[in-house]
């Protein structure tokens, strides 16, 4: 497609890389079709080929943000289901995080959109702050349906609300960092994300990765000094806090790949996952770079990691049907499709897809609070798919899906919960009852 | 691009224009700001670019007959729009119309499997049909390899092919009925669950008739039983005018096979990049055929295929073993326009018909032409009816490169017809092949069809500006 960037705007090494993302770009119009907010919407402005188009336009003018882009830019998912199905290999994760680095220094957002989202940015990277502010969401909880008003702030606050578990679970036993031993015969060392918020909204998730991967015979090491991905600051166009966390992961683990050997950086939070991967290319041209494309290479999501060590269960087969939940941010931003049903197959498991698994359900990180319009719209769609396929439990691999889907008469579970029960592991909560 | 003159009083009452419209849609149905309104100055031509007066959203039959009587009284000019992949530019824009956009009529309306139809809104992707239906075992035939995003009502609007139109015939070979809104703002019902419609063959010409002369707000479709098997075989050769041959020899044979799709070496290499579904990267040409049926038909028929390729020396002749590896080798085919945004920036794909006996002859003007303008091009295409898509690939960041191209592509099209063939097969003329009309009918063949839309549409207000050459007199009010 054609732009036109002047000679000068070319030199910033941002806009060449988005020039550079832009004349790939045909305009084919493939990606509308599977975008979830253009089959909600209807609306060239919220598909791909539309926002393309209007980021464009915001870069070539060189004159910063303006309302009417950030409305359809702030409405995108970032489910990144267009890259999967774009033929020309538009690389519009790029992009659209570019976008939103620009949109962030150059627009001044209403009051109560700058206080959500410093509030978001604040609290859930710390998993400290996040733990008080839970408890106190799971106490407000009920009070959800009293917040008056159709205001976005008033949708907002009630979003995030029915979002805070019924009761928090408390801290786990395997949680903080530490090194976990490998049982019998050391096959490997592997680091793990413990991550942020999933500490807190989940801990039994990481738990159920240490025991299976120790029964395995992998040491798993929580590095000192690692924390949040750097994800969530990054997809509100925060650069610096993004930086920030990405290099103290970075510093974290090489310390412990060049101390004592890392095997793979493994990741059970797909969405960091996919931000992890991506780590070389947020470090392009800085004094990190190398370090980076390092830290890159040696992230692996847990079911790639499975898969490449050799996954076996222990216990007979316990006769459910799981239906598999596919993250965007796994088979989109990370394009791995096949490995986390073929391992709960292995596990005994009979595995079913609900129809249109390539739509989003509408966690998308914050998306569920920043955008209470769209998100239950797409919960809904892909709750009643799910259902559809007549499961005894959904799978997934993201702790964004599994908080957006409870709630909706599903046991969500995360697949890597299955696969360690089924390798001597306690059985996951809430799928005791539904044996 | 040369548009034709604005009407100075329309652009004059734009806001009362607009907001009648919002009197009429809902809020987020009408879209007026400017930089808003930029995404829909384009299709997916994107060479050709023109801001709309206004974007127009409607939901239902009833809202779109509702905009274009507004509009018929104001005199606005309407662009209909589906998903906007129109590579002939059929939706571009003009600066003093409303392009309406049929994106949020997206609904299955009914799927009556014991007279094999669906009842579907215009806005339904054509891929969206099959989707609904194949559990059951149905699917709808014609496959654009933009049947991913492109709608039905475009399908409509164009007559659609794809690459198994070679076997199941084109858009207006599989549909019974129409749903459609008359500029002034009536609806009217073609045809039913029955082969046929009553009367004249309307729908015979309101199919291909490119948005001039109704608007289409729903479709029945044929839907049909799904084969019993279906596999697909690639064959290589050593230069396209040996895999030409061969397709003629196939289909001289007798043989129809369901898909036979040629892409040369360019092709082959932004295809395989893309799907890596094991497409031979040493070939000069390629052939895909698919043949369907049982295990013994799809035997016997490879098998006739394999020994009539066998006398072309091909380089390897390779049978998917599994659904899987079939997929692979449609899923590069499918993706090919975009895929060729891989290795060029930019593409203009061309889209003539010739007779299938003239390929190899073709084959070898276009490489000779793109040898003197200096400009690459792919060629893929369905073969099997002669319905050529060369991709010419330009740089759109330089002018000098995309006159080029506009003039390849037009010589191109000028040897289809000089060949015996036609300057469209399946994307229309759009305003792509706007002015090259003339190379195909005399000025009396013209004036004809300019009758039939005079009778639908008097105020030439539906899609003006595309398919009729803007010098010749149009018969009324598009010179008035």
């Amino acid at each position: 497609m054609q732009t036109n960037f002047t000679a000068e705007q070319l030199r910033d090494p941002g806009i060449a890389t988005a020039n550079k993302i832009l004349r790939t770009c045909v305009h084919c119009g493939m990606c509308t079709a599977t975008c979830p907010t253009f089959v909600l919407l209807g609306d060239e402005l919220d598909s791909p080929r539309g926002r393309i188009y209007l980021i464009k336009d915001m870069l070539e003018s060189g004159r910063g943000a303006p309302e009417e882009v950030v409305r359809h830019v702030d409405r995108c998912l970032s489910c990144l289901s267009c890259m999967t199905t774009c033929p020309s290999g538009v690389h519009y994760m790029h992009l659209v995080d570019q976008a939103r680095e620009v949109i962030e220094q150059t627009y001044r957002r209403p009051w109560h959109d700058r206080a959500a989202r410093a509030l978001l940015a604040g609290l859930l990277p710390y998993p400290g702050r996040l733990r008080l502010a839970m408890i106190g969401a799971s106490a407000a909880r009920p009070l959800r349906g009293a917040v008056p008003g159709n205001s976005m702030l008033a949708k907002r606050l009630r979003a995030m609300l029915a979002l805070a578990p019924k009761r928090l679970p408390g801290p786990s036993a395997l949680s903080g960092v530490r090194t976990h031993k490998a049982e019998g015969d050391k096959r490997g060392r592997v680091a793990l994300l413990a991550g942020c918020a999933q500490t807190v909204l989940d801990p039994e998730i990481n738990d159920a990765t240490i025991r299976l991967l120790t029964r395995l015979g992998i040491e798993v090491v929580v590095a000192e000094g690692a924390g949040c991905c750097g994800a969530l600051a990054h997809h509100m166009g925060k650069h610096d806090p993004a930086m920030a966390s990405a290099r103290a992961n970075i510093a974290a683990w090489l310390r412990e790949a060049d101390g004592a050997g890392l095997d793979a950086i493994v990741v059970n939070t797909s969405g960091c996952g996919t931000t992890v991967k991506d780590y070389g290319f947020m470090f392009r041209g800085e004094r990190e770079q190398a370090q980076a494309e390092r830290v890159a290479g040696l992230a692996m999501d847990v079911s790639e990691y499975l898969t490449k060590i050799g996954y076996a269960p222990t216990r007979e087969p316990p006769g459910l049907t799981v239906a598999y939940h596919a993250a965007c941010s796994l088979q989109h931003g990370q394009k791995i499709t096949g490995e986390p049903k073929a391992l709960l197959r292995k596990a005994g498991f009979r595995v079913v897809e609900p129809a249109e698994g390539h739509l989003c359900c509408g966690s998308a990180g914050t998306y569920n609070i920043l955008q209470p319009d769209i998100a239950p719209r797409l919960r809904e769609r892909k709750l009643d798919n799910l259902h559809r396929t007549k499961p005894d439990l959904v799978a997934a691999g993201n702790i964004g899906c599994i908080t957006q889907l409870s709630g909706g008469g599903l046991t969500v579970v995360h697949s890597v919960q299955l696969l360690d029960w089924m390798a001597g592991g306690p059985v996951p909560q809430g799928v005791a009852d539904v044996r | 691009m040369q548009q034709p003159e604005p009407k100075r009083h329309v652009l004059a009452r734009r806001d009362a224009i607009v907001a009648g419209l919002r009197g009429i849609l809902p809020e987020s149905g009408v879209i007026a700001e400017a930089l808003r309104m930029k995404p829909y100055e384009t299709d997916g031509l994107p060479a050709y670019r023109q801001m709309p007066l206004a974007v127009a959203l409607p939901e239902t039959t009833e809202q779109v007959a509702a905009v274009l009587k507004f509009l018929h009284r104001e005199g606005v000019r309407v662009i209909p729009r589906g998903a906007g992949t129109s590579l002939s530019g059929g939706a571009l824009p003009l600066e003093d119309a409303v392009v309406v956009g049929m994106m949020r009529m997206n609904r299955i309306l009914e799927i009556d499997y014991a007279d094999r139809c669906a009842t579907v809104q215009a806005g339904v992707t054509n891929i969206g049909i099959t989707n609904a239906v194949q559990a059951e075992g149905f699917f709808y035939a014609p496959d654009p390899s933009s049947q991913l995003a492109c709608m039905i009502g475009g399908n409509v609007g164009m007559n659609s092919g794809g690459a198994h139109c070679l076997r199941y015939g084109v858009t207006a070979n599989n549909l019974l009925g129409l749903r459609v809104v008359t500029i002034e703002g009536e609806i009217i019902d073609i045809g039913g669950h029955h082969l046929d419609a009553a009367g004249y063959d309307w729908l015979g010409l309101l199919t291909g008739s490119e948005g001039q002369l109704v608007m289409v707000t729903e479709v029945i479709v044929r839907i049909l039983r799904g084969p019993e098997g279906a596999r697909a075989m690639l064959a290589a050769f050593k230069s396209n005018e040996i895999a030409g041959q061969c397709v003629d020899s196939i289909i001289s044979s007798g043989i129809i096979p369901v898909a036979l799709e040629f892409m040369d070496r360019p092709a082959i290499h932004a295809c395989e990049a893309f799907a890596h579904a094991g497409y031979p990267l040493d070939a000069e040409a390629l052939l895909i055929i698919e043949v369907e049926g049982s295990v013994a038909e799809q035997d016997f028929l490879l098998g006739r295929i394999k020994e009539i390729c066998s006398q072309f020396d091909p380089i390897s002749l390779k049978v998917a073993e599994s659904a899987e590896q079939s997929l692979a080798i449609w899923k590069g085919r499918k993706g090919a326009f975009g895929a060729v945004g891989r290795i060029s920036p930019d593409y203009l794909c061309m889209d003539g018909t010739i007779p299938t006996g003239q390929l190899p002859l073709v084959l070898r003007r276009i490489g000779e032409m793109s040898d003197a303008c200096g400009l690459k091009v792919a060629n893929i295409f369905h073969a099997g009816d002669g319905n050529l898509h060369p991709l010419i690939m330009f740089d759109a960041n330089d002018p000098a490169s995309f006159a080029t191209a506009e003039k390849f592509g037009a010589d191109i099209l000028r040897l289809c017809v000089e060949v015996g063939g036609c300057l469209t097969g399946e994307h229309g003329v759009g305003v792509e092949k706007r002015d090259l009309m003339p190379v195909q009918f005399s000025p009396d063949d013209l004036a004809q069809q300019r009758r039939i839309k005079d009778a639908f549409d008097p105020g030439w207000l539906l899609n003006p500006s595309k398919v009729f050459p803007l010098q010749a007199p149009h018969t009324l009010a598009i010179a008035a």
